[in-house]
Formats: structure tokens, C-alpha cells, sequence
């Protein structure tokens, strides 16, 4: 699919080949308490998740490079122009609501020929234009449906059209999966992967599931706070995330600490150590998946470098796993088998050995 | 002994659960009020001198004040709605200082009484009126005791009506589709034609609904303002008040006929729009 040139003939640029070309933007928006202050960068053609918690301040970004929020301080620039202060009207962005919007009185094919209209084409070529996106989505016999007879997947595929219609040179996705039942997302996710990789405009989305981030993104911008706290692509945020809540997201077991050799001092007051298999020195981040912990009720023997006694805190399922969760001096998650619970008779608030192999453990510069 | 049936599927209504009996505190007056607002129509109908039905309904002065009223209170619904809906969005879309008292202002006509009103507009828009005495010097307008004046009494009593029926609907309104719009390129006023007002469609007719029955049974402001000649400003509730004061029968024949058109004009767009009331 080729979507070029900006809808406003100005903003187009040379189109994306340039060193200006794509998004540029300092975003900074103070909403009482809450300040959002991020860096965001994204070259045409690719595609770059912002992925953070609720109240990460994500949706406010895109709402900002939208122009649907003022900023407070910063600016954006796209494809060398500055738009900062254009109405959201006149930016050539298009963008894709989480719930979709379509409007409900308009059929398929009028929701996307509503953006060429607006920038003066007559109705018939409007309609023209409009057709031939839909085509392109699958959606040729449904263009004449209300949005309300359309199943999640279709009506994700005619805003995305109705947003492409305008030809953006930057194209906003707000949470573009949330909307959708668990059936339906994984099949739309690799669905829209594919559309998405077609285009040549920049594309922010942003997501707080890790796994669109990663299925969907060339790179991804980890968002806490209002602030940006990661950024890379995809496989190395999760190899070596930088926060808890990454960490999290990917499933690992992360603590930040001072390398000696093949020691890392980990932790505040209760100081505990990790024992990794490469040298390293200075500040670094070490990090282990909760499956390489294995759990004892009594000391082992043989030589697991890492053992540590902790309480168990509390115990969940976990896919075809438990994780248990372990507190005391160095908290941790692991993962055991539901027969390997059974078999130690583990329950919350009792005391047990955890083991990590030291070739299981990840270390990285912080 | 007692032969005992073999226990068997119920049918479906056996099994729905019964619901509690509806209190009498709550019940009796609800049946009071009902009546209250039914019977004085049971009276109407009783006395209605179905006989003579026909040669009174084509009575030139009957159809005169029918004809006028139908027109007058749908030109004065025309220009409630072409000033009110902006008005509406005014106060419910932006933000300027004093919205609150403007927004009070409106609903005043709601409240006084419309002799009041009446009084109110001649003395602005009458001969030596505040803003009347231009129209005259500068235009030669003379409005009261004329069918214009039958229509601004009316668009004067009906039109917050509108505009409250219309804000609402607008506050009610998703916004984000008015954002989805702007970044698809939609100016202010397209987002307004295209996906604002298809949005409160719903409480735009119900509120000119609304405007048109309040405008059809203006009485104190029209006779204030625009007095009672008949044919040009005696309007249907007008001629009913005179009516009843020669003939009883006619004012019952009229009341009839105004009963009718608001019960045809409000099951037919019952159904449509008027759900939104």
C-alpha cells in the first residue's frame, strides 16, 4: 500500500527521504499532579509502541501528537514541519480510537470517505477512494454496512481505512486491540501487523499489553510516570528490561546492583547477592525468568550458587504453571508445576530454599 | 386415597417468579394521579355534541383559527429550531464568561407567566418599544396585533423548550466522535453538520416536538401581544377562551379539534423520536 504525501500539501515534506523525515517530538503536558514529559521519535515506515500502565500517560501523548491536547512545553515536528500548535484538524495524522468511533449514522463506506471529503473531494471520488480501501481491507461487501453490523475485527479494519483515507504522514493507533474479545485478538494482532509493515507513513501506537507491543512495534517506548523510562526494539526490551514494571510485563525476576567479577550486590538494608556466570563491573541489571527458580523445603545439596531462604507470600495460577511468590531479603517469583506444589505441601507464610543456576541469570550494564 | 399425580414439567409461566404485590401508599395515589389526568379528556368526550360535529368543525371561523394556529405554531417550531439548536451548542460546546447566567436567562420564559411575557414583548418590540420604535422609524414595522406577533409569542414561550431538550442532548453527547472527526480534517462547522447534529437528531425532535405543542396552546402571550382579531391573530386556544364564553358547545367542538391534532402528531412520531422526551 502506498499512502503518501501530507493531506495538507505543506506538512508533506520530501515525502520520506529526507533527515526530517518522520516524527520528531518532545512531549511535554502538565495536568496538575501529573506531569507527562517524553521524547518520542519514529522514522516513516516504522512502527513504535508506547507501552505503559494506566496513568502512564500514553493515551495523552497520542492525544497530543493528534491534536486533540495542547502542550505545555515541547514541540512536534513532522517531517520537518513543525505542528505543533496546527489544529488537530489540519495535521496530517490520522488516527485510530480505541473503541473505533465510527459514526453510527454513516454506513462503511461514507466513515471513510469522510476524511477525503473534508479535504474537499467531491462525493463520488470520495467514495472512490473510500472503495478501493475497503477492498483492500476485505471489506469490499461490507461497505455498505452501519458500523453497530460490523463484528471488532471489521470495524478495527474501517477505521483504520477511515484513517488512512486522509493520507497521514503519521498514523496514531490508541490501544488498537483493547477493544476486541480474546478470540479475535490474536488472529486481528498478526492481521494488522501485516497491514501495518504495508505503510510508509510513521506509526505510534500505544498498548499496555506487552504482547501487542512486541508482535506489532519495530520499537517500543516503555512509558511510566509521564516519562520514558525505556526505549529499543522489541527483543531487547524484553531480554534486558530496566524496570519492575517491564519486568514484569515480560515475565523476569529483576533487580538492579553493583558488579564485582561474577557477583552482583543487589538490594538496599537486607544486602543480597547474585552470583551470575559472565564477569561484569559497575552498575548493572541482573535478571532471571521465575521458571529457573526451583523451590526446597530443606537445604539441597550439590552446588546451586544462588539459594536463598525466603517466606512464601502467596501462591496463583499461572497458565499450566503456579507461581508462587516468595518475600523475605530478596523477593522473587517463581514458577513450579502444580504436582511439585502438591508434593512439598507449600503454603503461604512458610519458609523455603530458593535456587537459581547462575547460567540462568541475565546481567546488563544499567 | 389421594392419587398422586406423576410429577410433570410445568409449563414456562408457572415458573416465573412472582413478584411482590405493589404497595398501596405507592399504589392509590398513582391510580389518583392517573384518573386526575384522564378525566377531564372523559369529560370533553362526554360532552362533545357529536351530532352537530360536522357543520361546526366547517364553520369559516373554525377553520380560520385552525389553519392559523397549524401555520403560526410550525413557523415559530421553524425558527426556534434555526436559533435554538446554535444557542443549545453555545451553551453546551464553549466556554465564555457568564454561560451560567445565559443559561438562566434562557429558561426564564419557562417560568414566567406568559401574560407576563406578553406584556414583556410589547413593551420591546411594540409601537414605542425599546427596540419596536426603530423597527417603525427605520422600517415601518409595526408588529403587535399581527400573525408575526402571533409567531414571535410563541417562538418567545416555546423556544427554551427547544434549547433545554437540545443541550441536554448535546451534553449527552459523545464528544470523542467530534474528535474522531477533527482528525480526519473536519472544521468546527462540518463537525457540527456531519457528526454532531446527526448525533442529537433524536433531541432535536423531541425538543421542536415539544416547541410545537407548547407553541400550539399559547394563549397569554398571543392575546397580550398580538391580540384576538379573528382570522388574522385569533388562534385555536383564543378562539376556544371566546367561544366559551357565547357558545359552549363550539369551545367543546374546538378543544376536540386541538385534543386530536396533538394526539395525531404525538403517537405519530412516538414511536421515532419522541422516546428521547
Amino acid at each position: 500500500m502506498t499512502v503518501r504525501a501530507g493531506r495538507d500539501g505543506g506538512a508533506g515534506g520530501d515525502g520520506g527521504a529526507g533527515p526530517d523525515a518522520g516524527l520528531d517530538a518532545r512531549l511535554a503536558v502538565d495536568r496538575g499532579a501529573f506531569r507527562l514529559d517524553a521524547g518520542l521519535r519514529a522514522r516513516p515506515g516504522e512502527v513504535v509502541a508506547v507501552l505503559g500502565p494506566n496513568g502512564s500517560g500514553k493515551s495523552t501523548a497520542l492525544r497530543a501528537l493528534a491534536g486533540l491536547e495542547s502542550l505545555s512545553a515541547g514541540r512536534i515536528v513532522l517531517d520537518g514541519c513543525d505542528i505543533t500548535v496546527v489544529p488537530a484538524e489540519r495535521r496530517p495524522v490520522g488516527m485510530v480510537f480505541q473503541d473505533y468511533l465510527l459514526f453510527g449514522h454513516l454506513s462503511a463506506l461514507d466513515n471513510v470517505a469522510f476524511g477525503p471529503r473534508c479535504a474537499g473531494a467531491k462525493r463520488a471520488e470520495a467514495r472512490a477512494q473510500a472503495a478501493e480501501l475497503l477492498e483492500r481491507m476485505g471489506l469490499a461487501e461490507h461497505a455498505s454496512a452501519r458500523p453497530r453490523a460490523l463484528s471488532g475485527g471489521q470495524a478495527q479494519r474501517v477505521a483504520l481505512a477511515r484513517a488512512l483515507a486522509v493520507r497521514p504522514r503519521l498514523l496514531l493507533l490508541d490501544e488498537p486491540l483493547a477493544a476486541l474479545d480474546v478470540h479475535a485478538r490474536a488472529s486481528v494482532r498478526s492481521e494488522l501487523r501485516r497491514r501495518l509493515a504495508e505503510l510508509d507513513c510513521a506509526t505510534v501506537l500505544v498498548t499496555h499489553d506487552p504482547l501487542d507491543a512486541m508482535v506489532l512495534a519495530d520499537r517500543i517506548t516503555v512509558l511510566e510516570s509521564g516519562r520514558v523510562v525505556q526505549e529499543g526494539p522489541p527483543g531487547e526490551v524484553a531480554q534486558h528490561p530496566r524496570t519492575g514494571y517491564v519486568a514484569r510485563l515480560v515475565g523476569l525476576n529483576l533487580y538492579r546492583g553493583t558488579a564485582r567479577g561474577a557477583r552482583v550486590a543487589v538490594g538496599g538494608a537486607a544486602q543480597a547477592e547474585v552470583f551470575v556466570s559472565e564477569q561484569c563491573a559497575g552498575e548493572v541489571f541482573v535478571a532471571f525468568p521465575p521458571r529457573a527458580v526451583a523451590l526446597y523445603r530443606e537445604r539441597p545439596d550439590g552446588t546451586p550458587r544462588n539459594l536463598w531462604r525466603l517466606r512464601i507470600d502467596g501462591v496463583e495460577r499461572f497458565g499450566d504453571q503456579v507461581r508462587v511468590h516468595l518475600d523475605g531479603h530478596f523477593p522473587l517469583l517463581a514458577d513450579i508445576t502444580p504436582e511439585a506444589l502438591a508434593d512439598m505441601r507449600l503454603s503461604g507464610g512458610m519458609r523455603v530454599w530458593a535456587a537459581v543456576k547462575a547460567t540462568e541469570v541475565r546481567c546488563y550494564p544499567a | 386415597m389421594a392419587r398422586v399425580s406423576p410429577p410433570s414439567e410445568p409449563a414456562a409461566g408457572r415458573l416465573r417468579v412472582r413478584a411482590g404485590r405493589s404497595p398501596w401508599p405507592l399504589l392509590v395515589p398513582a391510580l389518583a394521579g392517573l384518573a386526575f389526568l384522564v378525566l377531564p379528556f372523559a369529560g370533553l368526550l362526554a360532552r362533545a355534541p357529536w351530532s352537530t360535529l360536522g357543520t361546526r368543525l366547517l364553520m369559516p371561523e373554525v377553520r380560520g383559527a385552525l389553519w392559523l394556529s397549524l401555520t403560526t405554531a410550525t413557523a415559530a417550531t421553524g425558527v426556534a429550531v434555526l436559533l435554538g439548536v446554535p444557542l443549545a451548542w453555545l451553551l453546551a460546546r464553549t466556554e465564555f464568561p457568564g454561560r451560567r447566567l445565559v443559561r438562566a436567562l434562557v429558561t426564564v420564559p419557562l417560568v414566567i407567566p406568559p401574560v407576563v411575557g406578553g406584556v414583556a414583548l410589547l413593551l420591546a418590540l411594540g409601537r414605542r418599544g425599546l427596540v419596536g420604535r426603530y423597527l417603525d422609524a427605520w422600517f415601518g414595522l409595526t408588529l403587535p396585533f399581527t400573525p408575526a406577533a402571533v409567531v414571535i409569542a410563541q417562538v418567545f414561550v416555546a423556544m427554551p423548550f427547544l434549547v433545554i431538550s437540545v443541550e441536554g442532548a448535546l451534553r449527552g453527547a459523545d464528544r470523542r466522535y467530534e474528535e474522531a472527526a477533527a482528525t480526519l480534517g473536519a472544521s468546527r462547522a462540518v463537525v457540527f453538520r456531519r457528526v454532531t447534529l446527526p448525533m442529537v437528531g433524536p433531541g432535536v425532535v423531541a425538543g421542536a416536538v415539544l416547541a410545537w405543542a407548547r407553541a400550539l396552546g399559547e394563549f397569554g402571550a398571543t392575546i397580550t401581544f398580538a391580540g384576538n382579531f379573528p382570522g388574522r391573530t385569533q388562534t385555536m386556544p383564543l378562539a376556544v377562551y371566546l367561544a366559551m364564553q357565547q357558545s359552549p358547545e363550539s369551545a367543546i367542538v374546538l378543544s376536540l379539534v386541538l385534543l386530536a391534532v396533538s394526539l395525531v402528531i404525538l403517537v405519530a412520531l412516538r414511536d421515532r423520536w419522541v422516546g428521547a422526551l
